[in-house]
């Protein structure tokens, strides 16, 4: 018996097809297990699933119960019964868990917040979900993976018949994924239908009854974990294997001495205590070099390049960076700066770029004392400088007066790449550089991190596309659940080979 | 996310690519930047009709700059501080407290008058840093610390003032807050109606305006040899003449009553000096990155504590200079100085291009909005209206400023 059934889904956003000709099929009762890698769709496919994304902004139909729907909002789907939690957790965090689980269903008696009602019917559904917990403690006195039940028990008061989890279990320890694991089974038994997005294979494997895999916005395939004999390798074989669509441009590497050597470094969780995001990592960079860095959603990239820069992020950091084969000490951005470190986000619009201004005081924003004597700009010699950005990365805007709110994405990557570039660092960490822009421009950036290199400069690259390290990259090290799990070099790697090293359990 | 499915905020603001890179649409650009200096014109000739003239009458003009000396310098701290995307609450409080503490020493203790001006400008430092270090470092809204020190500084003046006034002021703060420069040159005629003018403040509004021109003629200059966009010469030209007249205008109009009032000259100053610190120098520009996108700033090396901070304490310096010349004018310190201050200096910065969000914002702008308020307030004030009625048009008049703002950068389709 099926109960969902979504039929040649496809949603473009301006310039991208984020899905093409999707079909889901999940029966009714099972556990059905959705992987892919990042961007390959999973997140978008439950968005138009959940009404996110509302009837008309797709093709293609959804039919629940075998009726069609067409929902205009997440309200329309809760209806219906089709609850979605998310990976990054939606509760008040000042709020009681019971006032949290009745958060817009509130149990109200002709207009009155009916509290006995409330606090009783929550400790009902915690005790289902087995949540050993008073319902009236708010909901910043517990762990993550106690949260993780709140939501549940929050997805049960609506009546769920179908629950859809993304990436549940990322944030959380071992007992509590094993806990939450127990508890998707057991509603499987009382009759509720699962769908679990996860990147941990071998808890799709322990957990799933059916897996679909997605891959560049389409359905590879569905199967049946027992009827097909599926194996972790089966699931990796049909996540990779993206279309090698772009191409690359050639580089003929000259690899000097060793410029910077990472070791034992550690990053704990600014905001859940204890949580450990890099754990033990050791990785070095030479010379003229490009290196990769390959990791899921959650592995800790983002984390462990912000911590080693200036320690922008995370708290309980330790580890060793050396420079040169110099111990350094990188306590502030303004230290990786002057040590010859620069670090370009993945989020250029929240932490990259000063959107309402133009093209000129970007580019100058790092490093503005080269353009000053005695703290005065010369802000014709800004200006010069600008220009001959504007001319060298081909940013396309009228002059470099212009806003950089108003620029396309590849546009803007190019003044957030300039302004880097003009530091004139000896290490740059390019933190997903080709995110949300188009083919023509993804090939200019290639162009731009092969000449970094040709200079003598040490590149680490993040990204999500295992083609784009494969075609860059001379040495690519995985990342998975904050450890370096390996280090491939280009000419032993391959998307398997790194997808295996990827989704490398915890448990080592 | 990937290219394959760019995260949502990517895909939301993302405009189209920029292939209407044609020509750059000049005049509206300048039309949302200059808006504010066209309002002003626009308020005062409406006001110059109103008065039968009397608006701009030789002593109606030293009236005006010096009624709101105070509130302009106020305007320039509060600039800074709405452009870092703070606020700062506690100024007229700053000012009460600061000019007991000057009346204190000069009138009590009988300190020289040097010594004591230049130890009220520390404390207002002190209490900017003080607020500085909750704001930046402790990390407490500055709405809620300025609150406080509203609150505070107001219970400081009171403790040292107890319920009375302390007065009068030595000689040369009551010229600095209320005088005139000697008119060491003597008289001209200037033939016809005009009567005579003070022969030094003409010869001062000249070599104003000349500076003004050569210094303006070299930047175009430079900006050439850097092969730069610069306005046509005609233009160019027609600017430096209006600024020219302007000035010239007021210049006489002052020399005739009058010489030049002192405080008109220190505000000068003040307006040359911040305005080239917020243009071009490396802390200037930190203030609009930190205001602009914090996260960025951070990431780009900037201090963005001590930006903050300093702002903090640059904003108490000044709140003192204004308290210690709003004291000097009054001839004593009184304990309800400074009341409501604040809000004139706040409105002067949002009617003079502040965004909310911070970011956005220019020192002669602040100085334009002070002005236009001060405009109302004596145009007002000279038609016979009564306080009621002047307060609803400032406040109507701020809430048309920032609705304008808004609407043109959501017409212009602004990023965020």
């Amino acid at each position: 018996m099926t109960i969902l059934s979504m039929r040649g889904i496809t949603k473009t956003f301006p310039g991208v097809k984020a899905l093409q000709d999707v079909t889901l099929d999940v029966e009714r009762g099972e556990i059905h297990a959705i992987c892919g890698e990042n961007g390959a769709g999973k997140s978008t496919l439950m968005k138009v699933l959940s009404g996110v994304y509302p009837h008309g902004s797709y093709d293609g139909e959804i039919l629940f119960d075998g009726e069609p729907c067409r929902f205009a909002g997440i309200r329309d789907s809760e209806h219906r019964g089709i609850v979605i939690i998310h990976q990054e957790l939606a509760l008040a965090p000042n709020l009681s868990i019971a006032e949290n689980i009745f958060l817009g269903n509130e149990q109200a008696t002709r207009g009155m917040i009916d509290w006995n009602r409330t606090n009783q019917a929550a400790q009902r559904l915690l005790r289902r979900v087995g949540l050993a917990e008073n319902a009236v403690t708010p909901v910043v006195d517990l762990g993550v993976g106690k949260q993780q039940l709140v939501e549940i028990a929050k997805a049960l008061s609506k009546e769920v018949r179908l629950l859809i989890l993304d990436e549940p279990t990322a944030a959380l320890n071992d007992e509590d994924s094993e806990h939450l694991l127990d508890l998707i089974r057991g509603l499987r038994d009382e009759g509720i239908t699962c769908v679990i997005i996860s990147h941990k294979l071998n808890e799709v494997m322990a957990i799933a009854d059916r897996v679909t895999i997605l891959r560049d916005g389409r359905t590879i395939s569905t199967m049946s974990m027992e009827a097909d004999q599926v194996t972790e390798e089966k699931i990796i074989a049909g996540m990779v294997g993206r279309d090698l669509d772009h191409r690359f441009p050639l580089r003929d590497p000259i690899i000097g001495d060793e410029i910077l050597r990472i070791e034992d470094w550690t990053v704990h969780s600014p905001t859940q205590h204890g949580r450990v995001l890099v754990r033990g990592a050791n990785l070095n960079l030479r010379r003229g070099e490009i290196v990769g860095l390959a990791g899921l959603m959650g592995a800790g990239r983002t984390e462990l390049a912000m911590s080693v820069f200036g320690r922008s992020f995370g708290t309980g950091i330790s580890g060793r960076v050396y420079k040169d084969g110099q111990l350094v000490q990188l306590r502030s951005v303004q230290d990786a700066i002057r040590h010859g470190i620069a670090y370009a986000t993945e989020d250029r619009k929240r932490y990259g770029l000063n959107l309402i201004e133009d093209i000129k005081r970007n580019v100058s924003a790092a490093g503005l004392r080269k353009l000053a004597k005695r703290g005065w700009v010369d802000d014709n010699e800004e200006f010069k400088v600008a220009e001959e950005y504007r001319k060298s990365m081909n940013i396309k805007a009228p002059s470099v007066s212009s806003i950089t709110g108003k620029l396309s994405g590849g546009n803007q990557q190019k003044v957030v790449l300039s302004k880097w570039i003009f530091t004139n660092p000896d290490v740059l960490i390019l933190d997903e550089p080709t995110r949300g822009i188009d083919v023509g421009a993804k090939y200019e950036i290639y162009t731009i991190i092969n000449r970094l290199a040709e200079a003598g400069k040490a590149v680490l690259l993040i990204s999500s596309e295992l083609p784009e390290l494969l075609g860059l990259c001379d040495r690519i090290y995985t990342l998975s659940a904050g450890r370096i799990t390996g280090e491939v070099p280009r000419a032993d790697a391959t998307q398997e080979g790194l997808m295996t090293l990827m989704t490398a359990g915890t448990a080592q | 996310m990937t290219s394959v499915a760019p995260s949502n905020a990517d895909l939301a603001v993302d405009p189209a690519p920029t292939a209407n890179a044609g020509p750059p649409r000049r005049f509206q650009l300048n039309l949302r930047q200059s808006g504010i200096y066209f309002a002003f014109a626009a308020i005062v000739v409406l006001f110059t009709i109103l008065t039968g003239g009397d608006l701009l009458a030789p002593q109606n003009i030293s009236n005006i700059v010096v009624q709101n000396s105070y509130i302009l310098i106020l305007a320039i701290g509060m600039i800074l501080v709405i452009i870092a995307g703070h606020i700062d609450l506690s100024v007229g409080s700053i000012v009460a407290a600061s000019g007991a503490f000057a009346a204190v020493m000069m009138v009590n203790q009988g300190w020289p008058w040097p010594l004591a001006v230049l130890v009220t400008l520390l404390i207002g430092g002190l209490i900017g840093a003080w607020q500085g270090y909750w704001v930046a470092y402790f990390g407490i809204p500055a709405f809620i610390v300025t609150l406080a020190g509203m609150l505070l500084f107001r219970a400081v003046t009171l403790t040292v003032l107890g319920n009375r006034g302390i007065g009068p002021f030595p000689e040369e703060v009551r010229t600095l807050a209320n005088g005139f420069t000697e008119g060491y040159l003597g008289n001209i005629g200037l033939g016809g109606a005009l009567g005579g003018a003070d022969l030094l403040s003409l010869l001062v509004g000249v070599v104003a305006v000349g500076v003004i021109a050569v210094t303006q003629w070299r930047t175009r200059a430079a900006r050439l040899r850097y092969e730069q966009q610069v306005e046509s010469m005609p233009l160019f030209i027609a600017k430096i003449a209006l600024a020219g007249l302007v000035i010239m205008f007021v210049v006489v109009q002052l020399a005739r009553f009058k010489n030049l009032p002192w405080v008109l000259v220190l505000l000068a100053a003040l307006v040359i000096g911040y305005s080239l610190l917020t243009n071009r120098a490396v802390f200037g520009r930190q203030i609009y990155a930190v205001g602009g996108n914090l996260q960025a700033a951070t990431l780009s090396g900037v201090k963005v504590k001590s930006v903050i901070f300093w702002i903090f304490v640059n904003m108490g310096v000044l709140s003192a200079l204004a308290g210690i010349i709003f004291a000097g004018r009054l001839n004593q310190a009184n304990p309800t100085a400074g009341d409501q201050f604040e809000l004139d200096a706040i409105a002067a910065a949002f009617i003079g291009g502040a965004a909310v969000q911070g970011g956005v914002g220019k020192v002669v702008g602040a100085i334009t909005g002070g002005l236009i308020m001060g405009v109302i307030n004596n145009g007002m004030s000279l038609i016979g209206a009564q306080t009621e009625s002047v307060m609803f048009v400032k406040g109507a008049v701020l809430l048309a400023a920032v609705a304008f703002d808004v609407w043109t950068k959501r017409r212009a389709g602004a990023a965020r």
